[in-house]
């Protein structure tokens, strides 16, 4: 199969890859350009480890293919924080230990950056239902929820 | 044990060490590494759930310009039977090595039956219908019961009962029977004056993690060989690698990747051996990874069972006899958790009277790995369940009635030694005083309560910690971290020596770097990794205080440590850790502790929880409402991951308690292998979940830790079901009570 | 004489249900043990994990026992 060339933006920095046609973002992102923050749980949208955003969307890379990259803006859990430092929900993640493996915790990071950009002050059961397609085996999920309320208040600038 | 002891960093809510590296997606987990000249493994695995394999044809495969290596279990060389205790319990090689590659007989759908190299993952997927495989296709047995019958179609013609006073001639599916008794069972049930007796079933589950197995090796034919692979014991998979492929310790080198959850399940092994051996045909690296389908359908997962419980009590709430028969389905081969679940059925009670009799079966799926608390959650669930039935018939409280016949210092256990110090009951005084016991009911809602028992073990760990020139430290340790280890290794070497945790580092060091360790599991980590810890930094206390004294010229018992500063007690000078690390190469050399122990003493953690449900009586959809997981800790080094720990063994349960469940077509092919259909519980499925730490300390360490990874999963089962039980007024024996099953028994009872 | 107490299992091949040994060892111990039982075979028994005074101790070998001692021979935890 000839490879496609595919010219893209990923956490802001313009991309170039060739990938086959059939070949999925999660595996372009992981296999061509070793981003391996994005995890793979499932590939069939069921977990949401592979979550990141496509021109501001949520979507799971492994039902997105790598050629349909081609002109959008690709976010993933590596252009979270900036150069200096962690952001407000990676600080909350840590703080509140909304993690024990830490496999779903990229996906859950970029999810609830989503969430919050679309939804700055979320009751507990609207995050509950944002972040169901995030699977995490560890948690009970208790301290995720937590963390992402408290991300919600600073980056509101209540607290 | 100090228990007077003020802590500085133990018991706070630190932030853990390889945080960062988690939340930045920094983390290198076992499908994260790629190497140069890397090719990429896939795995042929069986249609049948039982048959012959007649014969294998990989020439075309072969001839296939993408494929650069196939294997067959017949390119491992022959492993003898037996096999010998890897920290986990024994491991049967024979077996290991059939599971890995089947060898005549494929046992389950998904069985492994020979593997290809190629230079893309598409390349060797699509190369695997090239081989041809010739079976005779078998009748499957799934079931615990049918597998039991004497004319059942045999998994093994050379598996013969275990553990029966006569040796049997017959091969059977039943591999061995377990029988554990105390006092007089017969004169326990003709003194009680109200019985209760059951029938219990739970399904094949499955563990979960959300990361699929998967492992890069390289083969090196003269030097040595590297595994990088996401597993609970790194020296295990050591050891199980150079028996399935010959090979010397010393040309191994394995490295435990971050882990994505493993509960139990990544204590085996499925890919590396294999992986290693396509790498050593096709003398390049290779990475293999399963596909969550493949998890499903060939890792893992935990036991089914079918159990019956026999409890008996005088009207005053005096438990008289209690009798459990136990089945438990091992898969494809024998050594299900069986063991421990007799062993921990009835532990939470003081009980004159008990018998208990096990069997573990084999069946065609896939072989049963350990699942968190192995063994107990199915037991437990049994004969709590009847436990809160024989409550209600005599009108006692559940936990009174608990609380009346608990298991404390001094109790006899079934299995063996009397009880030390435990905290069962201040868990059950904790449920009493919790605020959700207080809360009414509302309408459709039902409340359960159970208790929970797991061992806890200790063995082997190695620890050294590092000074640098600097006064700050390198802990390094041979436990794969699976739930935040490294933050209580931190804060208990940062305890010990009395330097701030920042300034420590833990590192999980591969096989070459630090010695032998039991494989991450058993609730062992924090509690004997954690011993060694403690134990290395005295060491490194012990050499500081000895360099302070040579530099002020006075014996080492004239020097006090403390806060990390030692003191000449006779002129009152001070010396920090961080001045004797700067002058270290003056004084005789850089500083370093190692401890090597084989802990033992471990902890029995008791654990009770306390469910409310709210069942939709029209679909039978069963929310729960409030849920408390009240544990014995013995110390909690960071309160939060103790309390994750709760969490997670709580939801865990709760899944297996409602929803998940292998379902099967009848010739044997799993039919929910997917997140979608296999459902494990969603944030939107769960409400907070309240945890209350008990501490009773183990007076075997010198903080007082038990270990808390496992007995958390144990009471969600009864306590769950209890609670739909209780909401709908019919009694729910089957795991798990999903909607169809409920709405069932609601339709049934009206 | 320290108490050892056998699990139903092993009382299919020791024929009682616990035996007095004098042994100050494990080692001592079990090598009585073995010179009592004929069908007590050293594997069978080497496989097991034991408790002496409630103590679990997953790979015994010197450990010592004491007269008043209470022994048994357990199946060798492991877990998740
Ligand atoms: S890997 Fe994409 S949703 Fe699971
Ligand atoms: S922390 Fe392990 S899956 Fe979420």
């Amino acid at each position: 199969m000839a490879k496609t060339h595919v010219t893209t933006s990923i956490n802001g920095e313009a991309t170039e890859f060739l990938c086959e046609p059939n070949e999925t973002l999660l595996a372009v992102l992981r296999n061509e350009l070793q981003l391996t923050g994005t995890k793979e749980g499932c590939g069939s949208g069921d977990c949401g480890a592979c979550s990141v955003t496509m021109n501001g969307r949520l979507v799971c890379s492994c039902l997105v293919l790598g050629v349909e990259a081609e002109g959008a803006e690709i976010g993933t859990v590596e252009g979270i924080s900036n150069k200096e430092n962690l952001h407000v929900i990676q600080e909350k993640f840590l703080e509140h230990a909304a993690l024990q493996c830490g496999i779903c915790t990229p996906g859950l990071i970029v999810s609830t950056k989503a969430l919050l950009e679309e939804n700055p002050d979320p009751t507990e059961e609207e995050i509950r239902y944002y972040l169901a397609g995030n699977l995490c085996r560890c948690t009970g999920y208790d301290k995720i929820i937590r963390a992402v309320m408290d991300s919600a208040v600073v980056m509101r600038g209540d607290a | 044990m100090s228990e007077a002891r003020e802590y500085k960093y133990i018991g706070q809510r630190t932030i853990r060490p390889d945080g960062f590296d988690k939340v930045t997606g920094r983390a290198d987990f076992g499908a994260d590494l790629s190497l140069p000249g890397m090719i990429w493994g896939k795995i042929l695995r069986s249609p049948h759930a039982h048959a012959r394999i007649n014969k294998i044809d990989t020439s075309k495969a072969e001839a296939h310009p993408d494929v650069m290596a196939v294997v067959t279990h017949q390119d491992f060389p022959a492993v003898t039977a037996g096999g010998f205790a890897v920290g986990e319990g024994q491991v049967d090689f024979k077996d290991l090595s059939k599971n890995v590659l089947a060898d005549d007989k494929v046992l389950y759908h998904g069985h492994p039956i020979a593997a290809i190299a190629a230079k893309t993952e598409a390349a060797a997927e699509a190369a695997l219908s090239l081989i041809d495989v010739d079976f005779e296709v078998l009748k499957p047995v799934l079931d615990i019961a049918e597998a039991m019958k004497p004319d059942a179609p045999l998994l093994h013609a050379d598996l013969f009962t275990q553990g029966l006073a006569e040796q049997p001639e017959k091969a059977s599916n039943i591999a061995s029977r377990m029988e554990l008794k105390k006092g007089d069972i017969e004169a326990g049930f003709a003194a009680a004056e109200v019985i209760v007796e059951r029938d219990f079933s739970t399904p094949t589950v499955h563990q979960g993690y959300i990361e699929p197995h998967a492992t890069t090796v390289r083969y090196e034919a003269d030097g040595q060989s590297m595994v990088w692979c996401s597993t609970q014991g790194h020296f295990d998979v050591r050891a199980i690698i150079s028996t399935l492929l010959s090979m010397d310790l010393s040309k191994l080198k394995v490295i435990a990747s971050e882990i994505g959850g493993g509960f139990g399940a990544k204590t085996t092994v499925y890919l590396e051996p294999v992986a290693l051996m396509l790498s050593k045909k096709s003398g390049r690296p290779v990475k293999m990874a399963m596909t969550r389908e493949e998890v499903f359908r060939a890792s893992g997962p935990g036991s089914a069972t079918r159990s019956r419980v026999k409890i008996g009590a005088r009207k005053d709430g005096t438990i008289t006899a209690m009798k459990a028969e136990l089945n438990y389905a091992a898969g494809a081969f024998k050594g299900s958790p069986m063991a421990p679940g007799c062993m921990t059925a009835f532990t939470p009670y003081d009980v004159e009277n008990m018998y208990v009799e096990g069997y573990d079966v084999v069946v065609n799926k896939p072989k049963a790995a350990a699942y968190r608390a192995p063994g107990a959650p199915q037991a437990e669930f049994a004969a709590e369940m009847v436990i809160n039935e024989l409550a209600d018939e005599l009108g006692i409280d559940p936990i009174e009635f608990r609380l009346q016949n608990a298991a404390k210092e001094g109790t006899q256990t079934i299995y063996g030694p009397k009880l030390k110090v435990v905290g069962l009951v201040e868990c059950l005084e904790a449920a009493k005083n919790s605020p959700q016991y207080k809360q009414a009911l509302a309408e459709n809602q039902g409340r359960g309560l159970a208790s929970g028992f797991w061992f806890n073990i200790g063995g082997q760990s190695s620890v050294v910690i590092n000074m640098k020139p600097d006064g700050t430290g390198t802990i390094i340790e041979g436990s794969p971290d699976i739930g935040g280890s490294r933050a209580s290794m931190q804060m208990m070497a940062a305890e010990e020596l009395g330097i701030d945790i920042s300034r420590l580092t833990p590192v999980v060091a591969d096989t070459e770097h630090i010695a032998y360790s039991a494989t991450t599991g058993g609730s062992r980590t924090t509690f004997a990794t954690g011993m060694a810890v403690i134990e290395a930094a005295q060491d490194v206390v012990r050499q500081l205080k000895e360099r302070a004294a040579a530099v002020w010229n006075v014996t080492a018992e004239q020097v006090e440590w403390e806060d990390g500063v030692a003191t000449n007690v006779a002129s009152g000078e001070k010396l920090s850790a961080t001045e004797i690390c700067q002058s270290a190469e003056k004084t005789g050399g850089q500083v370093s502790g190692r401890a090597n122990i084989n802990a033992r003493g471990a902890g029995p953690s008791f654990a009770v929880h306390l469910c409310d449900v709210e069942v939709d009586k029209e679909t039978g959809k069963t929310d729960v409402v409030r849920y408390t997981a009240i544990q014995d800790a013995g110390k909690a080094i960071h309160p939060s991951y103790v309390e994750g720990q709760y969490q997670g063994g709580a939801a865990q349960g709760i899944g297996w308690a409602l929803n998940e469940e292998y379902i099967y077509s009848e010739d044997g092919v799993m039919e929910n292998a997917g997140f979608l259909d296999y459902r494990i519980p969603l944030s939107s499925d769960l409400p907070m979940i309240e945890t209350v730490i008990v501490e009773v300390p183990n007076s075997f360490h010198p903080f007082g830790v038990r270990g808390v990874g496992e007995t958390g999963i144990i009471p969600p089962l009864a306590a769950v079901a209890t609670a739909v039980s209780d909401a709908i007024g019919v009694h729910m024996g089957d795991l798990p009570c999903s909607p169809p099953k409920v709405l069932k028994a609601i339709q049934d009872a009206s | 004489m320290a108490k050892v107490i056998f699990s139903s299992e092993l009382q299919l091949l020791t024929g009682e249900d616990h035996a007095m040994v004098s042994a100050t060892n494990y080692r001592d111990l079990v090598a009585e043990l073995l010179s009592r039982y004929e069908n007590l075979s050293e594997g069978e028994i080497m496989k097991m994990a034991v408790a002496i005074d409630g103590v679990v101790i997953p790979d015994p070998l010197l450990e010592s026992v004491s007269s008043s001692s209470e022994v048994h021979f357990l199946y060798r935890i492991s877990g998740g």
